[in-house]
C-alpha cells in the first residue's frame, strides 16, 4: 500500500526572468515497508523534494498523497496534524533541543499532539530502548556523542506510530560506521512497516535503499533496477589479488 | 603472494594441516575468496622448499601432515605485513578512459554515459550492502572485506560525480567564452555597429 505518492510534482521558485524550475514533473510512489533513496548533486532539488513530501512546502503543480490523502487540498490544521502524527523527520544536524533530555526530546512530538506527559515519556522510553539508548535517556544532547545524538533524532522520528520517515543526509558528519548504524535503524523501521525516503549524495548510504532515484536539475533522470541476488557476488570472479 | 603469506599467518598461530588451512583461510576472508585444496598443498610445498615452513615431526605418523612455521617464516611474515603494496602507478582504468573519450565526442551525451555507469555502480553497491544487512550472522572478516569493496566502488562513484561537475562547469565557461568571443569578433567586423 502506498504511503507517499508524488504525482507530476513541479516546483518553481522566483518569477519571470529569475524563474527557476527546482523540480519538474516528479512521479514517485513509496510503499509501506520500503526504503527509497534520492541521489543527486547539490542544487539538484533533493531537499526541495523532501520538504514537499513532508508537507512543509506546497508544489507549484502536481499532487502529493500521504496515506492516500491529498495534501495539496488539505487545511493548515490537517497538515499540521499529519506532520505530528504520521511523518517523522531526520535532519543532517540532528536538531535536538539542547534544554531537553534525550527522552524529553523523543517524547516532545507526542506531547505536542496532546498526549499526557506520562504516556508520551513511556512511548519515548520505548523508542530509545529499541535503539539501544535506554541508559542515555536522562542525558542532555551535549552529553551525547554525535552517533548517539543521531540515534535519538531517529527515535524521535519514529516514536508513536509514525509511518513516513523523511531523512535529509541522515548520517551528517558521522563516520562511516556510525553512518551505517543510522541506515540500519532506518531499515529496521521499514521492516516494521514504515515507508522511508532518504536524500543523500552518498552512494554508501543510498545503497541501503530498495530503490535509488537519481535527480539532476530537478528531473528524475534515472533509477536503479531491482538489485540482483547478492549471493551472485560471492566466489564468482573474485580471486585474491596478485595471486 | 597473498595466499602464501596468508598461510604463513595461519601457521604462525600454531601447526596446522592442509585442509584445516583451507577452511581457516576461507573463514577469515569472509568466504569471499574460495581456495581449492590443490592450491593449498602447492603453496605449502613451496613454503617448505623455501625454508619458511616445515613438516611437524611429532605428527609425522598421523595421516595428515602438520605444517609448522620456521623462524625464517616468522621473519618473512613480519616483513610482508609491513611492506606497502605498489600503488604508485595508477592502474589503466577502463572507466576513466571511456569517460575521457565520451567527453571529446560531440555526438555523445557524456552525462548520459556517466549516469549509465553511476547506476551500474550503485546497483553493485546495493548488492554488497545486502550481504551485510544480516546483522544476526555478523562476521568481522566478512564485514571488513565487504567494506573494502564498498569503499572502492564508492570512490568510483565519487570520481564520476566530480567528472560530471567539472565537465558541466567547463562547458558553461566555454559557452560563455565563445559568446564573448563572438561578440568581440562581431564588434571588430562592425556587425554590432
Amino acid at each position: 500500500m502506498s504511503m507517499l505518492e508524488l504525482r507530476r510534482v513541479s516546483k518553481v521558485f522566483g518569477e519571470g526572468s529569475t524563474e527557476v524550475d527546482a523540480l519538474s514533473n516528479i512521479d514517485l510512489t513509496i510503499e509501506r515497508g520500503s526504503l527509497v533513496a534520492i541521489m543527486g548533486p547539490s542544487g539538484s532539488g533533493k531537499s526541495t523534494l523532501l520538504t514537499i513530501a513532508g508537507t512543509l512546502e506546497l508544489p507549484t503543480s502536481g499532487d502529493v498523497l500521504i496515506d492516500r490523502k491529498n495534501v495539496v487540498a488539505m487545511s493548515r490544521d490537517d497538515k499540521a496534524r499529519l506532520r505530528r502524527r504520521t511523518i517523522g523527520y531526520v535532519f543532517q544536524d540532528f536538531n535536538l533541543l539542547a534544554g531537553l533530555t534525550a527522552v524529553e526530546n523523543v517524547a516532545l512530538p507526542l506531547e505536542l499532539d496532546g498526549m499526557s506527559l506520562k504516556q508520551a515519556r513511556a512511548h519515548g522510553m520505548a523508542a530509545l530502548e529499541e535503539l539501544g539508548l535506554a541508559d542515555r535517556a536522562q542525558r542532555f544532547p551535549d552529553e551525547l556523542s554525535g552517533g548517539e545524538r543521531q540515534r535519538v533524532a531517529i527515535a524521535r522520528a519514529v516514536v508513536g506510530d509514525r509511518s513516513l520517515l523523511l531523512a535529509d543526509e541522515p548520517s551528517g558528519a558521522l563516520d562511516s560506521v556510525n553512518g551505517e548504524a543510522v541506515m540500519r535503524m532506518i531499515l529496521a523501521a521499514c521492516h516494521q512497516g514504515v515507508a522511508a525516503l532518504v536524500v543523500t549524495h552518498d552512494a554508501k548510504l543510498a545503497s541501503w535503499a530498495d530503490r535509488v532515484i537519481f535527480l539532476r536539475d530537478g528531473v528524475a533522470v534515472d533509477e536503479t533496477l531491482p538489485p540482483a541476488r547478492p549471493e551472485d557476488l560471492l566466489g564468482s570472479a573474485t580471486t585474491p589479488p596478485t595471486l | 603472494m597473498t595466499i602464501r603469506h596468508s598461510l604463513l599467518a595461519l601457521l604462525s598461530e600454531g601447526p596446522k594441516y592442509g585442509f584445516q588451512l583451507r577452511q581457516e583461510f576461507e573463514a577469515r576472508t569472509g568466504d569471499m575468496w574460495p581456495l581449492n585444496v590443490g592450491q593449498v598443498y602447492t603453496t605449502l610445498n613451496r613454503l617448505e622448499r623455501d625454508g619458511l615452513a616445515e613438516v611437524d615431526d611429532g605428527d609425522i605418523e598421523e595421516r595428515q601432515r602438520n605444517y609448522r612455521i620456521t623462524d625464517r617464516g616468522t621473519e618473512e611474515l613480519a616483513r610482508w605485513l609491513r611492506t606497502p603494496p605498489d600503488l604508485s602507478q595508477p592502474p589503466r582504468d577502463e572507466l576513466v578512459i571511456k569517460i575521457l573519450v565520451a567527453s571529446r565526442l560531440t555526438h555523445i551525451d557524456v552525462y548520459e554515459v556517466i549516469q549509465v555507469h553511476r547506476r551500474h555502480l550503485v546497483q553493485l553497491m546495493q548488492q554488497w550492502t545486502r550481504l551485510k544487512e544480516d546483522d544476526a550472522n555478523f562476521d568481522l572478516a566478512f564485514a571488513l572485506a565487504v567494506d573494502a569493496e564498498l569503499f572502492r566502488l564508492d570512490a568510483v562513484v565519487r570520481w564520476l560525480d566530480a567528472a560530471d561537475g567539472r565537465l558541466k562547469r567547463t562547458n558553461l565557461e566555454t559557452s560563455t567564452e565563445s559568446d564573448e568571443t563572438a561578440a568581440r569578433v562581431a564588434r571588430r567586423t562592425g556587425a554590432l555597429r
